[in-house]
């Protein structure tokens, strides 16, 4: 029974999978660009800047994301922008998870003992190259972990997507269930979908964390 | 070639260098000593622009230090700088280290610095590790290393900022070696230590700081062993007591 119905199901889920994917991944990007925008800004040492970015990253915590996504998707029209759902929910996710981005960045950037920046400059380096040179290079491995739970839960929120029509796994389930009356069925077969994702994902978080306290 | 004049820094309320006048003549070693909270490393530090300075002037060849001004990076790749703690770049082999300012700062074609760096490294005695990462070295193999990466920026001076300080005792002497041997081809040399030894036989000129003040200066031989000033002489009776 649930495996004839798992077959029928199985297909229409992997649409929805499909834009899960989409939007999870197109949100990890913009997120972490601008994660990496409002890290470096912080970390600048030009006090306007390092306020703004500060700044932004306080009210975009402050917001829901589903509102965020509300707000791009319903209020950007009437500004003359309008976007199909799954642009509107990648803009929004990745926005809302700039912020953990930017702190997480921050953090390991942060981390870097000042003597590397003494040595860069020492060296003759400008900002930027001592940036790209000496201080990511060594924050990247003490922001991987972090960077991973983020993934996941990207990628559980991604579902958020669904509240401004974007047919992603979680709301595909849901149109699924509510036309065949099949809840256990469909929102197993959601649920572990789910978890085929994330768990590599976890364990791989898990590998990382284990290897960083190695090199330390 | 390094002339300070009436310079003067505060870290907030704590006056370190109250009025700081020297000289580093091209191809001299001039040893800095004097009690730990002195102001002896801030007096590098500032020539090399990596600490601000309130008062007075600092010019190396004529041109004024200025942190934050248009030829700071410039006077850097002149004036390098050797640290207590390393600073190596972990995530960098030994080699990398080296040729990293030569490639990256000063766009030399990478063949060149790499071949440089491989003569500087056989120079300071590490011609084996180029590929080994700094967490495999002791601590007087990094500090050789550290002193091939100022080297390869081939600068007119270097700074030792308590280059031996951090070391296990028995490793200080092979760090002193290197030193000695840049001084004796002529390199113009800052040395902030404690090591008095190496500052009577390599020193041309010892300054003894205390206070944030040049409380005696003159040739090696004579501050050391025939120090005139009070300050000087109780300094020198501490440091050199034998055990």
């Amino acid at each position: 029974m649930f495996w004839t119905d798992a077959r029928t199901f199985m297909p229409i889920l992997l649409e929805g999978l499909r834009l899960t994917i989409i939007v999870t991944a197109g949100s990890l990007v913009l997120s972490t660009l601008l994660g990496l925008v409002w890290a470096l800004l912080r970390v600048s040492g030009i006090k306007p800047l390092a306020w703004l970015a500060k700044s932004i990253v306080n009210v975009i915590r402050g917001i829901p994301i589903l509102v965020l996504l509300f707000y791009i998707y319903f209020v950007m029209p009437e500004l003359g922008i309008t976007l199909s759902g799954v642009q509107a929910g990648i803009i929004g996710l990745g926005i809302a998870y700039s912020a953990y981005q930017a702190e997480n960045f921050r953090a390991g950037i942060e981390a870097i003992d000042h003597g590397q920046i003494e040595a860069a400059q020492s060296l003759g380096m400008g900002w930027g190259m001592m940036m790209r040179r000496v201080v990511l290079p060594q924050a990247v491995r003490i922001v991987l972990p972090p960077y991973g739970n983020t993934m996941v839960m990207m990628l559980k929120d991604s579902s958020q997507a669904s509240t401004i029509t974007v047919a992603e796994l979680t709301l595909k389930g849901q149109m699924l269930a509510a036309s065949t009356f099949k809840n256990s069925t469909v929102f197993t077969l959601v649920a572990l979908l789910y978890l085929m994702m994330s768990v590599p994902l976890i364990l791989l978080v898990g590998w990382l964390e284990r290897r960083t306290k190695r090199k330390q | 070639m390094i002339e300070l004049s009436g310079v003067h820094k505060s870290f907030g309320h704590n006056h370190v260098l109250r009025g700081i006048d020297a000289q580093v003549a091209k191809g001299e070693v001039v040893c800095i000593i004097g009690p730990s909270g002195s102001g002896k490393s801030t007096i590098l530090r500032c020539v090399n622009g990596l600490e601000s300075y309130d008062r007075g002037d600092i010019r190396v060849d004529g041109v004024r230090v200025d942190q934050s001004g248009p030829d700071i990076k410039a006077i850097r790749t002149r004036v390098s700088m050797v640290f207590q703690r390393f600073n190596l770049f972990p995530h960098r082999t030994v080699l990398e280290n080296v040729i990293e300012g030569p490639v990256f700062v000063k766009r030399e074609p990478r063949a060149t610095a790499i071949a440089h760096g491989r003569d500087l490294l056989a120079r300071v005695g590490l011609a084996d590790k180029e590929g080994a990462h700094p967490a495999q070295l002791s601590g007087g193999q990094m500090q050789r290393v550290a002193i091939a990466r100022a080297l390869a920026m081939q600068p007119q001076a270097i700074l030792f900022d308590e280059p031996t300080s951090a070391l296990d005792p028995e490793l200080v002497g092979e760090v002193l070696a290197v030193m000695r041997s840049l001084a004796e081809d002529g390199m113009t040399m800052a040395v902030v230590t404690h090591e008095m030894g190496f500052a009577r036989e390599v020193a041309d000129r010892v300054l003894f700081i205390d206070g944030g003040v040049i409380v005696e200066q003159g040739p090696a031989m004579q501050v050391l062993t025939e120090p005139q000033n009070e300050r000087t002489q109780d300094f020198l009776r501490r440091v050199l007591r034998p055990i």
